[in-house]
């Protein structure tokens, strides 16, 4: 791999993040997060369509007229996503119930949208799968963290598994009832985006 | 890039075309699996009310189709309580209740139910050729949502002996809680109906004590008030008159018979 596609590739991870950066995606990275399992599932479900729209819409860049251009990505991602609930359905029926309309709602996920849009209509079809990749990535990192964080803390399991035993399960640990609700989830994105910008001084917004 | 107006037409509809028939071979060749899927889920949670199996064993799809011979699917007519001849196979509850010849308006009710099916399906699991227990499906809204569910009654039509909801968006860690097999094992031997016949189970605040102490009262869920006060309406609605109450009656008397 070169140097550039590395960089195409990594860079959505922290560099520009999708959520941290670009505040794209927050709805459903309140929703789905409350559970690793579930937000697994979301994650791998949002990288596969980033990665096939962005690579069908490279493919086509050059044949879409400019003038129904949105109409023709939107028609590609939701087909996609179409699919993606489908073949849930049929394979993880358990977290696809769980899941629910976050899955059909990926297609105004605007991190898909904005990375068709913005990355796969100016480049080639190996750039832009590698993007979709990429930003689905990052994506994902911040999804994982926020459910890491919430499942633990709220629920005291990592993966369903027991990590800090609840009180009235006749353990210690006193479950954080805020960071099971979507409040909670504003909370530790909102930390995440702050030490991001601590560690990355350049993405602090110039104010004024 | 600048085209005219037939290219941008005829561009659009190849795309639409193309897109259809992904989207439909995929729609199609996933059904079977997906129904599939959504039968074997029914039945688990029937099994796991019923205390057959619980969620911790990953039960396979043999197993649950051996499990699931000592169960008896029943459609019943809810009024008369009497079992009709309709197939439970392919029968769709949800579907009837929105059909309004095959519905009637639910009397009010805290539960937010709206409209009552004539007809619902019920499973009778059976013990030496007898049923030994009736599993009736209970849905009603909770905080946010609706919950959808099972309860196991046992041959007096009185005692529970077992709940569990497959279908529910509320908090996780809160109104969630009702998953959890810790709240469920509160539920066997508490009794539905008090000496007089008044439907008298419910969720209380607090915690009640065991089933010889505390006959109608289970114990609230921490921090989930709104979906205990749900379950509570759920059950009295669907184990009053307008919902299982003539069945429950008329299988109790199959027992003695």
């Amino acid at each position: 791999m070169t140097g550039t596609n590395a960089k195409t590739l990594l860079d959505p991870l922290f560099e520009s993040n999708p959520i941290a950066l670009q505040v794209l995606g927050i709805c459903s990275a309140l929703a789905v997060t409350t559970k690793l399992e579930t937000a697994l599932v979301m994650c791998v479900a949002v990288i596969s369509v980033l990665a096939l729209s962005n690579l069908s819409i490279s493919l086509l860049r050059h044949f879409i007229p400019s003038n129904v251009r949105i109409i023709v990505q939107l028609t590609i991602i939701a087909s996609l996503v179409i699919m993606t609930d489908q073949v849930l359905k049929a394979y993880v029926y358990e977290i696809s119930k769980q899941l629910s309309v976050f899955v059909g709602l990926i297609i105004t996920n605007c991190i898909i949208m904005g990375r068709a849009e913005a990355f796969a209509m100016q480049h080639g079809p190996l750039d832009s799968l590698l993007d979709g990749v990429g930003n689905g990535l990052g994506y994902s990192v911040v999804l994982m963290a926020t459910a890491f964080l919430r499942e633990l803390l709220a629920q005291g399991t990592v993966f369903g598994v027991v990590v800090l035993p609840k009180v009235h399960d006749g353990g210690w640990y006193y479950p954080n009832g805020l960071l099971g609700l979507s409040a909670g989830a504003f909370f530790i994105i909102g930390f995440f985006i702050w030490a991001l910008r601590c560690w990355k001084t350049d993405q602090v917004e110039q104010e004024g | 890039m600048q085209h005219n107006a037939l290219y941008t037409i005829l561009f659009s509809a190849a795309v639409c075309v193309v897109c259809a028939v992904l989207v439909s071979s995929a729609a199609v060749s996933l059904k079977e699996d997906q129904l599939r899927n959504a039968a074997e889920d029914k039945q688990r949670n029937v099994l796991y009310a019923a205390g057959l199996a619980s969620p911790a064993e990953r039960l396979s799809t043999e197993d649950l189709q051996r499990r699931f011979e000592q169960i008896r699917s029943i459609v019943i007519d809810l009024e008369t309580g009497e079992p009709t001849a309709v197939n439970p196979t392919g029968f769709d509850q949800t579907k009837e209740s929105k059909d309004p010849d095959k519905s009637r308006a639910a009397p009010p009710n805290r539960a937010s139910v709206k409209r009552v099916p004539r007809r619902a399906l019920v499973y009778e699991v059976m013990e030496g050729g007898k049923p030994s227990m009736a599993v009736v499906p209970i849905e009603g809204y909770g905080l946010w949502s609706t919950l959808y569910g099972f309860l196991a009654v046992g041959g007096d039509g009185n005692t529970v002996r077992g709940i569990t909801y497959y279908q529910h968006g509320e908090t996780p860690g809160l109104g969630g809680e009702v998953d959890n097999p810790k709240w469920k094992a509160l539920w066997p031997g508490r009794r539905i109906y008090d000496g007089e016949g008044g439907l008298a189970l419910q969720v209380i605040k607090g915690t009640a004590g065991p089933p010889e102490q505390s006959p109608h009262e289970v114990d609230g869920l921490t921090g989930a008030t709104i979906t205990g006060n749900g379950v509570s309406a759920m059950l009295a609605f669907w184990l009053g008159e307008a919902g299982f109450r003539t069945y429950l009656e008329k299988f109790k008397e199959g027992q003695t018979q």
